[in-house]
């Protein structure tokens, strides 16, 4: 499914646009808004992890339309469970720039309470999140609720167990849950047609999921779609798989050289089909994208860059006996016992002459 | 002789193991045309082709799974999981099927397959990166355990794993990847598996057992020890199961006073089992509690954090000290610590 084509043309889809009809030039213009800001903090954390400032970072560059698009179309009572790439569903979920590079400047596992932004904590097991996705739709249901969970997941993911066994579980109890696959291509070093010969999208039919294939650097298209599946899953039809079709402009993170596996025409071929470039053609196309805007968004992006980078590098380091806090919730008198004598043992270091 | 990295030694232990034996077949994710993450497996699909190895879909369960069925039909395959934390998703394949399956079949079909892990913490690595799970699989009856510390015994044991007729847990400290050393490419196999702890500084005041990662970490303390005029004997377990007993059991006669030092959690860990099997062993002998020097009880904590879980050359010396009965950080502390 397209609404924009690459050149930033709109093509008309009486099956599709109705879910679109009220996303107006002044809506497409805070999709471009949140696309512009993502894609600074995503290369302002690139720079940092350069820079020595983050261990690691998993750059989302090229994936700004599935994942603000999706995100956009959610309501705050939705819960999302995702893997380490979605820094801009994170973003529009309301995670502050900060905490979208603490875990990756390796001072703590979580950048956010999950319930503060109802956003799990992203997931680096892969696949695993989609099990708690549908687990948590299945509380939705039990409560009565019209609430929607919603798991992001990779091409690569689809081969993993758990995610067989989510679509399983999702289909048999008619769980309000969207599994939104982003097919970026590459699983690492490995192409998407080594995990299916087919569609990713066919997955979720295989296992009685209604299920789409859209094009994930169209913003309409995968606003289109997600809100089709959040609107079956409230109005109780179940589940639907959404394979976003998109491409890792990066490499897998900052630690990976894809010159060793990825053809150089490919990238070349996706860099034509940039979600931010569509986007913009079609605006300006429309006159809807003046020069103030523009400049009004670059200052948003240069300011939210500004703030991170700030945040991050006043990130301090975590106390050393913060390891022993909240391994369980009730006390545990083993592991008191062990911190008492690792601050004891820490102690004799600053007795020491 | 040629100077080789850990990495490169592993590297051309798995080259050698092709070369002679064409029932070698690699599996694992981006081992094929990245030469995977660590870049182990560097030239080997170039060299031996796309059936031999075998870059995999995302699925751990799978991997292991598929090698059951390759070595019922009579190949000797080698798994590579990515990272320490995600042999998971594999557990119940190795646990349920790997390590009973000749039990099962009463000897008709063999398992020998090696399971390679890069392994262990100290690199600070994103979450699920710096696990060091090896517990679990000694606990498991049926597999044999190794951890190579060294170019040399990495490319030996490698090439031993995969002779082995045995399932072999294969544990690649990844902190020590870059190490270099003397490899001697014609060294002898021991015909089975490593079984075998060795000695690789005499000593008579203390035994220090390590594997993997830590026994670079126990020479150091062995060398310190020494300016302070304590000697130290240095084992290196190379095989967690089964775990070569003898000369440790002699040392300890002679010391009197055992440390055994690893980065995974305090309990239920290999250093229990050492200390227990060794206390039933040389019990009249010892002149002090084995001690212990391992990782808390804790999940692998973040990265910026983990000079605190994993025992450095500090944390080790005192775990000595506390052998020695001098004083120490648990001087006057309960058992807990
Ligand atoms: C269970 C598990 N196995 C292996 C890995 C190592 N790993 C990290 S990311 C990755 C590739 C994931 O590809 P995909 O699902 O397509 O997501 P993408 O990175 O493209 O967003 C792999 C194999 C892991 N994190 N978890
Ligand atoms: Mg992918």
């Amino acid at each position: 499914m397209q609404l924009l084509t690459p050149a930033g043309e709109r093509v008309a889809s009486p099956e599709y646009d109705p879910w679109v009809g009220d996303v107006d030039d002044a809506q497409l213009r805070d999709l471009y808004r949140d696309m512009v800001v993502v894609r600074r903090i995503d290369t302002e954390a690139t720079a940092l992890q350069r820079q020595g400032e983050l261990a690691l970072w998993p750059p989302l560059l090229g994936q700004e339309a599935a994942q603000v698009a999706s995100a956009r179309a959610l309501r705050s009572d939705d819960f999302v469970f995702t893997s380490y790439r979605e820094n801009a569903v994170a973003y529009c979920r309301g995670a502050a720039p900060v905490e979208l590079v603490s875990v990756w400047r390796a001072v703590t596992a979580t950048g956010w309470n999950p319930y503060s932004i109802n956003m799990a904590t992203p997931q680096v097991v892969i696949g695993a999140q989609t099990l708690h996705a549908t687990g948590y739709a299945l509380g939705i249901q039990a409560d009565g609720a019209d609430a929607v969970a919603v798991a992001y997941f990779g091409d690569g993911a689809t081969s993993e167990g758990d995610v067989s066994e989510a679509l399983v579980f999702a289909a048999a109890y008619s769980a309000p849950v969207v599994f939104f696959c982003q097919n970026n291509h590459w699983a690492i070093s490995e192409p998407v047609t080594l995990q299916t010969r087919g569609s990713l999208a066919a997955r979720g039919s295989g296992f009685g999921i209604p299920s789409m294939r859209v094009d994930g650097n169209d913003v309409l298209a995968v606003t289109a779609a997600t809100r089709i599946a959040l609107d079956r899953a409230r109005s109780g039809g179940g589940p639907t798989f959404i394979e976003a079709v998109t491409y890792r402009m990066g490499p897998h993170t900052t630690a990976d050289d894809p010159t060793r596996y990825r053809p150089p025409a490919e990238l070349d071929e996706w860099r034509k089909r940039d979600p931010i470039v569509r986007l913009e053609a079609y605006l300006t196309s429309r006159n809807e994208l003046p020069d103030d805007f523009r400049a009004e968004v670059q200052a948003v992006a240069d300011s939210t860059a500004a703030e991170l980078r700030a945040g991050c590098i006043a990130l301090p380091d975590p106390d050393p006996l913060s390891i022993f806090d909240h391994v369980y919730a009730d006390p545990h008198p083993a592991l008191e016992q062990r911190r008492e004598w690792y601050a004891h043992y820490l102690d004799g270091f600053e007795a020491a002459p | 002789m040629s100077t080789l990295t850990l990495s490169k030694a592993i590297g051309a232990g798995l080259r050698r193991a092709m070369e002679t034996d064409p029932k070698v077949v690699l599996l694992g994710e981006d081992i094929g045309k990245l030469g995977g993450v660590y870049r182990i497996t560097d030239g080997l699909q170039a060299d031996f082709g796309e059936r031999r190895v075998l870059d995999t879909p995302l699925a751990e369960s799978a991997i292991i799974g598929a090698a059951v069925g390759l070595a019922y039909r009579g190949y000797r395959p080698v798994c590579e999981i990515q990272f320490d934390g995600f042999i998971y998703p594999a557990f119940d394949q190795i646990v349920s099927q790997v390590s009973r399956m000749h039990y099962r079949t009463k000897g008709a079909v063999r398992m020998p397959i090696t399971i390679r892990v890069p392994w262990g913490g100290g690199i600070g690595a994103a979450e699920h990166h710096s696990d060091s799970p090896e517990a679990y699989f000694t606990h498991t009856a049926g597999l044999r355990v190794v951890a190579c510390s060294n170019p040399q015994n990495a490319y030996t044991m490698i090439r031993e794993a995969i002779a082995s007729d045995d399932p072999v847990l294969y544990f690649e400290p990844k902190r020590r990847y870059h190490l270099k050393g003397e490899v001697d490419l014609e060294a002898p196999l021991s015909g089975q598996s490593a079984g075998r702890s060795q000695v690789l500084v005499a000593g008579t005041d203390v035994t220090v057992v390590a594997y993997g990662a830590l026994v670079q970490t126990a020479l150091d303390a062995a060398a310190a020890a020494e300016r302070e005029g304590i000697s130290i004997e240095v084992i290196d377990l190379l095989s967690l199961s089964p775990i070569d007993y003898a000369p440790i059991a002699q040392s300890v006669r002679r010391t009197g006073r055992l440390v055994v030092a690893h980065e995974a959690a305090l309990t239920g860990g290999v250093g229990a089992e050492v200390c227990a099997s060794i206390t039933e062993r040389c019990f009249e002998y010892l002149e002090a509690a084995p001690v212990r020097v391992t990782g808390h009880d804790i999940p692998y904590p973040p990265a910026k954090a983990e000079g605190h879980h994993i025992p450095d050359l500090d944390r080790l010396l005192d775990g000595i000290d506390c052998a020695l009965g001098r004083p120490n950080s648990r001087s006057g502390m309960g058992a807990g610590s």
